[in-house]
C-alpha cells in the first residue's frame, strides 16, 4: 500500500510542450541580450553627445562672459559646468526612473521582449509542474529552469519601480546562460520524484533556496558594477581618461553598495531559513538535522561569508570594495554550491539526475 | 573599543602592561569587531576541507579507502585531522574562539541596551537645520485652525507616538520642542539572534553527549529489539547512559518498492519504499502494525527509527566438507546501482576442515551479456541468480581484528570456484545447490528477502535547537528590517514669524528615511496650516 499508486501519471506530451517553450524561452531571452547591450552602446553615445552640446553651452556662455578660459582647456570643466550634471539626469543614484529614461527606446523594447520572454518562460515551468504533478524543482535541469525564471521574474519586478536597466544584460545574459545549461547540460525528461525527496519541505526548503540565489546573484551584479564604477572614479579623480565610458549609465558606487546591501539582507534572511529547513528535513529523512553533507558544509560556507559581508559593513576600513568582495565571493560560493558540488562531491544531496 | 588609547606621553616605548592589563589587552583584541570579522571568514574556510576528503564520521570505510590509496598523503593529512575536520583542535579552535569573542561583545550590548531602554530621547540639537532630513515650514496664522504652541507640542507628540516611536516634550533656552526615537527593537532582536547561536551551540554539544545513533540491518521476517547488542555500529554520546535504552521492537513484516514502470525516461527509478513494520514500545505491550517510510520515520520514545537503506539478502545455506550445516540465514548484499547487482560476500568460519569463503554477484533479474558476464535487467527479483566464486583456507578472523564483513580476505586463502579455474564461477538461481568441488561441502540458495537498512537516532538537543534556531530567524530579521531613527520637531519665533522646524536622523542603515520623512510631511500638511518650506535633504544615505 505505498503511496506510489497516489502518483499520478506523468503527462509526457505536456513535458514536451514544457521543453519547447523552455527552448523559446531561451531565445527571446537572447535577444534581449542583444539588445540591451546595444542600448548600452547606443545609451553612452548620445551621453557623449549631449556631454559635448553641454561643453559647448558652457564655453559660448564663458566666452560671451568675456572669459578666455576656453579652447585649450576644453577638457577642464568649470564648478559649474553643466556638463557635470548630464549624467545625474541620466541615472539617478536612487535608481528611479528620470526623464532621459523615456529617451531610450532600445532599453524599452528589450524590457518589453523580456517580459515575453518571462511569461514563455513562465508557462514552460508551470507545464513541466502540471505534465509532472508535482513541484519544477526535482534535479539539476529544474533548478536551473526555475531558478533562471526566478531571476529574470524578480528582476523585472524591481524594474517596475526601480531603473535597474543597466544591468539588462548581465540578467538576460545569465537567464539564457541558465536554460543553455539546462537544456545542453542536463536534459532530463519530466519526471516523478525519487522517495527522499517526496517531502512537503521540498516546496518549502528548494524554494526558498532558489529565490535568495537569484536575489545573491542580482547583488552580486551590482556589487560587479560598484567594483568597476570604484575604480573608474579613482582614474577620473587622478586624471586618467575614462575606459569605460558605458559606465556613465550605471548609479555611483555608492547607490551600488547600498542597494546590493538592501538585496543581500533579504537574500540572507532568506537562506538562513533555507538552511534551517533543510535541517528540519534532514532530520526527518536521514535521522540527523545535521551530518556536514559537503552540500552542507557549502550552505554553511554561503552563510558564514555573507554574515561576514553584513559585519564588514558595521566595521570600520571594510566597507565598499572590501565588502562588495566579500559578496562577491558568497555568490561564487553559491555557484559552487549549485555546479560541482551537485555534480562532483558525493553527498547525500546527489539528486542532480546526472 | 572606545578606550584604546592610553596616555603615554614621555616614554618611546609602549608601557609595561602587566599580567592583568595583558589580558586585558587580548581580551579587547578578541572582542573587537575586525577579529570577530576575521575569525567568521576564517571559519568558513576551514570548514571546506570536510568537504573534500572523506570524514570519519559520515563515512569511516571512505576514509580507510582513501588512505589506502593516498599511501604518502593520507597519513599526513590524517595528522592534520583532515579527516575529522567538525572536530578537530583547529575547527574548534576556531569557533570557539568566534563565539568567546560573540560573548565578549554581546554582554557590555546588553548592558547598555538595558540603559539605552530606559533613557528618555536625547536632547534636541541646538540646529537642526544640520541633520540630514531637515524640512521648516512657516505657519500661516490668522487661520481658522491656526493653532497656538501648546496645541502643536501636543499634536507633534500624538503624531510621532502613533508611529512607534518614544517621544519626549522638551523646553530649554532655545525654545520647545518634542524629541522622538524608535526602533529599540532591532537592537534586541540583534542581540536575540547572537544569544540565540549561543543556545544552538550549546543545544547541539549536550544532545550530542546525551544522545546516540546506531545502525541496524534488519531482514524480512527479523525483529530488532533496542539493546546496545542488537546494532551492528553504535555511536554513544560521551554522557551517554545504556540504562537510558528504551526497550522497544520493531519487527520488519514485508518490504515493498514500486518501481517507475511507465515513464522511458526514468524506467526503473524507484518510486516508494515502504517497510511493513510491527512497533512494541515496550517488551509487554501489544504490536502496533505501522508503515516506515523515507521521510516518514517512527517516532518511538525519543529514539527515532529511520529507514535509510534497502537490499536484497538471499537466504543461504552452507556445508562443510564434514557434511555439517556450518551456515544457515539471510546475508545482506550490498546494492551497486539502480538494478540492484549487489555485491555478495560470506564467511563461514565454522566450517570444517576449512574455513570456507564465498564472494561474487547477486544479480535480481539475471541476464548475460555478449561477453558470457551475468548482469541485472531490472531492479525486481524476476530471476534471482548468484554468481560466486569459492575459497577455502584461514578467513583471517582469529586474530580478533574488525573486519569489514563486505570484504573478503583472500591472503591466507585457495581459490576453489573461479572464471579462471577448471571448476569455473558458482551460479546458482533460487532453490539450488551447488556441491563444491574436492568435497569441500556445498552451497544452497534457498531463498531471497529484502532487508532494510535502519538508523535509530536519539538527541535530545532536537527540540532545543529547533527554539532558539526559530529565536535567531526572527531576531535576525527583526534586526535587519526594523529602522532604528530619531525625529525632532521644533518650534521656532524668528522676527514674531513662527514655524516649526523638523529633522530626521538614522541610527545605522535605514534606507527608508526619506519615505518617513515624506510621510511625515503629509501628515503635518493636513494637520497644521502651513506656509512655504525649507527643505534639506540631505546626501543619500552612505
Amino acid at each position: 500500500m505505498g503511496n506510489a499508486g497516489a502518483l499520478s501519471p506523468i503527462n509526457e506530451s505536456l513535458g514536451e510542450y514544457s521543453q519547447l517553450f523552455m527552448l523559446l524561452a531561451a531565445m527571446v531571452y537572447g535577444v534581449v541580450f542583444i539588445i540591451f547591450a546595444l542600448d548600452l552602446a547606443k545609451t553612452n553615445k548620445s551621453i557623449t553627445e549631449m556631454d559635448s552640446a553641454a561643453l559647448k553651452r558652457d564655453e559660448e556662455l564663458l566666452v560671451g562672459a568675456g572669459n578666455v578660459v576656453a579652447g585649450s582647456n576644453r577638457k577642464r570643466r568649470g564648478e559649474n559646468s553643466r556638463a557635470d550634471h548630464i549624467s545625474e539626469e541620466i541615472v539617478s543614484d536612487k535608481m528611479t526612473y528620470t526623464s532621459f529614461s523615456a529617451k531610450r527606446p532600445m532599453a524599452r523594447i528589450a524590457v518589453v521582449l523580456m517580459w515575453l520572454a518571462a511569461a514563455l518562460h513562465g508557462f514552460a515551468v508551470v507545464s513541466r509542474a502540471l505534465a509532472a504533478h508535482r513541484v519544477p524543482w526535482g534535479n539539476m535541469y529544474e533548478f536551473l529552469t526555475t531558478g533562471a525564471f526566478l531571476v529574470a521574474l524578480v528582476y523585472l519586478i524591481i524594474l517596475i519601480i526601480k531603473d535597474l536597466r543597466f544591468m539588462g544584460s548581465f540578467i538576460s545574459g545569465l537567464v539564457t546562460l541558465m536554460l543553455c545549461a539546462a537544456t545542453i547540460g542536463f536534459p532530463t525528461p519530466v519526471g516523478h520524484l525519487v522517495p527522499a525527496l517526496q517531502s512537503p519541505w521540498i516546496v518549502i526548503h528548494v524554494s526558498i533556496a532558489v529565490l535568495s540565489s537569484s536575489l545573491f546573484a542580482i547583488s552580486f551584479a551590482m556589487n560587479v558594477l560598484q567594483l568597476l564604477q570604484h575604480s573608474r572614479m579613482n582614474r577620473l579623480a587622478s586624471g586618467l581618461s575614462d575606459k569605460l565610458p558605458f559606465m556613465r549609465v550605471v548609479p555611483g558606487a555608492g547607490a551600488l553598495e547600498n542597494f546590493a546591501y538592501r538585496i543581500n539582507t533579504i537574500a540572507f534572511v532568506m537562506w538562513t531559513f533555507t538552511v534551517m529547513a533543510g535541517a528540519i528535513w534532514a532530520e526527518a529523512a536521514w535521522g540527523r538535522y545535521w551530518g556536514w553533507d559537503p552540500k552542507e558544509v557549502w550552505s554553511f560556507v554561503i552563510w558564514v561569508v555573507y554574515a561576514g559581508y553584513l559585519h564588514a559593513r558595521a566595521t570600520g576600513g571594510w566597507t565598499g570594495p572590501r565588502s562588495a568582495w566579500l559578496s562577491i565571493i558568497g555568490f561564487l560560493c553559491v555557484v559552487f554550491n549549485f555546479t560541482i558540488v551537485n555534480i562532483f562531491f558525493n553527498g547525500l544531496h546527489s539528486y542532480a539526475g546526472v | 573599543m572606545a578606550k584604546k588609547q592610553r596616555k603615554s606621553k614621555g616614554t618611546q616605548d609602549a608601557p609595561a602592561l602587566g599580567f592583568v592589563g595583558t589580558l586585558r589587552w587580548i581580551w579587547t583584541q578578541l572582542t573587537s569587531m575586525p577579529t570577530a570579522l576575521f575569525l567568521l571568514l576564517l571559519l568558513a574556510v576551514a570548514a571546506v576541507p570536510g568537504s573534500i576528503f572523506p570524514q570519519r564520521p559520515s563515512g569511516p570505510e571512505n576514509v580507510v579507502g582513501y588512505i589506502d590509496q593516498h599511501p604518502v598523503a593520507g597519513p599526513w593529512l590524517d595528522r592534520f585531522q583532515m579527516f575529522n575536520v567538525y572536530s578537530s583542535v583547529w575547527f574548534s579552535a576556531i569557533y570557539i574562539l568566534l563565539f568567546i569573542s560573540l560573548v565578549g561583545c554581546i554582554i557590555p550590548r546588553v548592558r547598555k541596551h538595558a540603559q539605552a531602554l530606559r533613557t528618555p530621547p536625547p536632547r534636541t540639537p541646538a540646529r537642526l537645520n544640520r541633520l540630514p532630513q531637515y524640512t521648516s515650514y512657516e505657519i500661516l496664522e490668522g487661520e481658522s485652525d491656526t493653532p497656538d504652541d501648546d496645541q502643536i507640542i501636543e499634536d507633534s507628540y500624538k503624531i510621532l507616538k502613533k508611529r512607534g516611536y518614544r517621544v519626549e516634550r522638551r523646553e530649554d533656552a532655545t525654545g520647545r520642542s518634542v524629541a522622538a526615537e524608535r526602533g529599540y527593537v532591532r537592537e534586541i532582536g540583534n542581540l536575540m539572534f547572537h544569544i540565540s547561536l549561543i543556545g544552538v551551540l550549546v543545544a547541539a554539544a549536550v544532545g550530542g553527549a546525551f544522545g546516540y545513533t546506531g545502525q541496524r540491518v534488519v531482514v524480512e521476517g527479523e525483529t530488532f529489539v533496542n539493546s546496545l547488542v542488537a546494532y551492528d555500529s553504535f555511536t554513544p554520546g560521551t554522557a551517554f547512559n545504556a540504562d537510558k535504552l528504551p526497550g522497544y521492537s520493531v519487527k520488519l513484516d514485508k518490504f515493498d518498492i514500486v518501481f517507475d514502470r511507465e515513464s522511458e525516461a526514468h524506467f526503473g527509478q524507484p518510486l516508494d519504499f515502504t517497510a511493513h513494520v510491527q512497533v512494541r514500545k515496550t517488551a509487554q505491550s501489544e504490536p502496533v502494525k505501522q508503515d516506515l517510510k523515507v521521510n516518514h520515520p517512527l517516532r518511538i520514545n525519543g529514539a527515532d527509527v529511520y529507514l535509510v537503506g534497502n537490499g536484497y539478502a538471499p537466504v543461504i545455506t552452507v556445508r562443510d566438507g564434514k557434511g555439517n550445516v556450518s551456515y544457515s540465514g539471510p546475508v545482506a548484499s550490498v546494492p551497486q546501482d539502480s538494478v540492484y547487482t549487489s555485491i555478495f560476500v560470506l564467511k563461514v568460519p565454522d566450517a570444517k576442515p576449512d574455513q570456507l569463503g564465498f564472494q561474487g554477484f547477486l544479480l535480481p533479474t539475471a541476464l548475460v551479456d555478449e561477453k558470457g558476464f551475468g548482469i541485472s535487467g531490472d531492479p525486481n527479483a524476476i530471476n534471482p541468480q548468484l554468481h560466486l566464486n569459492s575459497f577455502y583456507g584461514d578467513l583471517g578472523l582469529d586474530n580478533g581484528n574488525p573486519q569489514n564483513v563486505f570484504v573478503l580476505d583472500t591472503a591466507k586463502m585457495k581459490a576453489l570456484n573461479s572464471r579462471d579455474l577448471d571448476a569455473g564461477g558458482i551460479r546458482l538461481e533460487a532453490g539450488q545447490t551447488y556441491d563444491l568441488p574436492d568435497g569441500k561441502g556445498s552451497i544452497t540458495f534457498d531463498d531471497l528477502k529484502r532487508y532494510v537498512a535502519l538508523d535509530v537516532n536519539y538527541d535530545p538537543g532536537k527540540l532545543p535547537i529547533g527554539i532558539f534556531a526559530a529565536l535567531a530567524l526572527i531576531g535576525l530579521g527583526v534586526s535587519l528590517f526594523t529602522p532604528r531613527r530619531r525625529v525632532w520637531i521644533k518650534l521656532v519665533q524668528v522676527d514674531g514669524k513662527r514655524s516649526i522646524e523638523y529633522a530626521l536622523l538614522a541610527r545605522g542603515e535605514d534606507p527608508r528615511l526619506e519615505r518617513e520623512a515624506s510621510e511625515l510631511q503629509k501628515i503635518f500638511d493636513k494637520a497644521w496650516p502651513l506656509a512655504s518650506q525649507e527643505q534639506n535633504q540631505g546626501a543619500v544615505n552612505g
